[in-house]
């Protein structure tokens, strides 16, 4: 669409700006602060310059959280985005079974955080839960709150239960795309099912899959909720990822200046994805336009 | 194989190469596919309806044997929350911040989000991807200073308080679904219109409005969503007289002799409001998601 170019189009949009800005600017200036400062308690803060971000960087601590934070993101991406394609390619094209098949698919979506947590507490708990009876009858030791293995595998298929479906239901919107032409055409050269995979259907899933890589990769970046619940980051640190600590630390010891330090780096990190998701939006936005 | 057989006869009769295969690749398949989805659902489903079973057995039952459906099906635990007001004040609550959400957000996204599919003004790449960083901002950076700002103007532990926190992620969100559906409307309506001696408030309510009411549905369903599901923040921005039925939840979880049916019941009745509307929105959930593209 052609836009024309009109400067009082910015009263239209004063109320988001002013809305947002109260909510993401003010807290963020908080932070800010707090991350140059420093204090003896009393509400006496002075100046500390960057002396905490050097503390951060050199924490063993965040680094530790940080390279969890990575493995949990990378583990997550690696089985939900394969199984959520293969999910998507398998769906009724269309009726009434589509219909079936989407709104079951998005419940798990539209469950609080914290009842996911729940639920998966209560499927693994040995005594009580379907899953860690089973396991437990079968001769499999599994105790999330103690085993590392045990809490990371709890964690993990959690995470595939609750968003799989949406990467299944982006790339299902993608598929949905395909012209039948396309299809067609493949029958004539006789094309093998994994060369339509490859050649059409890949191709012209790569844009939906991209938001849904940086979607899952985003959101998972700062897990909070549904971990927290099942296993409270522990056994010991094992399942402690950056939005768990970095909560311990600001709202658990109210170490306010590491703590604000650790935010804006973390928040930098976000806003660089953030431009490359804002980036693929727009040429998708482009190219089908 | 026949296929190569059939392969001379495409020309003159070009129905039988492409039909004939279709006819036979689809059987197996679909087979296939329906257990694959079978199997996928099925793994969904378990965990909810251990959920369901729970909620609906006494706890002596859950704790004394190992049932794979209630043997005493009891009602009483859904009993006790609608009647006990600590946890039936937390939906209350919950549903009451959410609404203010929703009405907020799609007062303030609706025109915002005209103006950035209609009209190029100055900073307007800037301020939409701006907008897209707060939907990404990790809940956990804001959480103190949000305690402390809404502390400072004495508005701590009310509705309004999560509702406007809550718009940190969801106003950014509506804005973007709806320019994606808005971007969809022609042009030349809003000129007919103007031309027509329509106002520009004349227009947008009573023309515009009913053109994207579907992604207006979208967008408040995607703000009630985001809303409801957070917990982060609601909790903290709450103590008791706003407290939403999540955070309810936690502190009943790891207190000694958790009342297991209940809890189970209070979480079925949390996935209650989504499920009961997902079905209107079932086509657009992807595009939600991805915040209006797709």
């Amino acid at each position: 669409m052609n836009k024309t170019v009109n400067q009082k189009a910015w009263f239209l949009v004063l109320p988001v700006l002013l809305l947002v800005a109260f909510s993401a600017v003010i807290p963020l200036m908080t932070v800010v602060n707090y991350s140059v400062q420093d204090t003896f308690g009393n509400n006496v803060f002075f100046w500390n310059g960057i002396a905490w971000f050097e503390d951060m960087l050199e924490s063993e601590r965040m680094w530790a959280a940080l390279w969890r934070q990575l493995a949990f993101s990378g583990l997550i991406l690696a089985i939900e985005i394969p199984l959520g394609i293969y999910v998507a390619l398998n769906m009724p094209k269309s009726g009434i079974w589509a219909s079936f098949c989407l709104v079951l698919m998005s419940l798990p979506l539209l469950i609080p955080w914290n009842v996911v947590g729940t639920i998966w507490q209560i499927f693994g708990r040995v005594d009580i839960g379907l899953l860690g009876h089973t396991l437990d009858a079968i001769g499999i030791e599994y105790n999330y709150t103690q085993n590392f293995y045990a809490a990371w595998a709890t964690v993990i298929v959690m995470d595939v239960w609750h968003w799989t479906s949406l990467v299944a239901l982006l790339a299902y919107a993608g598929l949905q795309s395909i012209p039948d032409a396309y299809y067609q055409a493949a029958k004539i050269d006789q094309a093998s099912r994994w060369a339509v995979f490859r050649y059409i259907e890949l191709p012209k899933m790569a844009g939906v899959l991209m938001i849904a890589i940086l979607l899952r990769f985003m959101d998972s970046f700062m897990i909070y909720t549904e971990p927290f619940v099942v296993t409270g980051g522990g056994p010991g640190n094992s399942t402690t990822f950056l939005s768990i600590d970095l909560v311990k630390m600001a709202l658990g010891q109210f170490d306010l200046g590491p703590a604000a330090a650790f935010s804006i780096m973390y928040y930098l990190v976000i806003l660089l994805i953030s431009w490359v998701f804002y980036t693929v939006m727009t040429n998708l936005d482009k190219r089908d336009a | 194989m026949t296929d190569t057989a059939q392969a001379p006869g495409a020309a003159t009769i070009p129905g039988r190469v492409t039909e004939a295969p279709v006819a036979r690749r689809r059987r197996l398949p679909v087979k296939g596919s329906a257990v694959v989805m079978a199997l996928y659902l099925l793994f969904l489903m378990l965990p909810l309806y251990w959920l369901l079973n729970m909620s609906l057995k006494t706890n002596a039952e859950i704790l004394g044997s190992f049932t794979l459906w209630p043997r005493n099906l009891t009602l009483e635990n859904y009993a006790t929350i609608l009647t006990d007001p600590s946890w039936y004040q937390g939906y209350i609550n919950s549903l009451l911040y959410v609404t203010m959400n929703v009405v907020i957000t799609l007062t303030v996204a609706l025109p915002a989000a005209y103006a950035f599919s209609r009209y190029h003004f100055m900073g307007d790449k800037h301020l939409f991807f701006w907008l897209l960083t707060n939907r990404m901002a990790p809940p956990a950076v804001f959480a103190l200073p949000f305690f402390q700002l809404y502390s400072s103007v004495n508005l701590f532990d009310t509705h309004i308080a999560v509702a406007l926190a809550h718009c940190l992620f969801n106003v950014p969100l509506a804005v973007w679904i709806l320019e994606g559906f808005m971007r969809g409307v022609p042009k030349e309506i809003d000129e007919t219109a103007y031309i027509d001696g329509y106002s520009f408030p004349k227009f947008f309510v009573k023309i515009f409005m009913p053109l994207i009411a579907s992604g207006i549905g979208v967008a408040a369903f995607f703000a009630f969503m985001f809303s409801w599901v957070e917990l982060l923040l609601s909790r903290t921005l709450t103590s008791v007289d706003a407290k939403p039925i999540a955070a309810t939840m936690t502190r009943t979880v790891g207190a000694s002799g958790v009342d297991w049916g209940v809890l189970a019941a209070a979480g079925v009745l949390t996935i209650v409001p989504g499920a009961l509307v997902i079905w209107f929105v079932r086509n657009y959930i992807a595009k939600g998601f991805a915040l209006g593209r797709v």
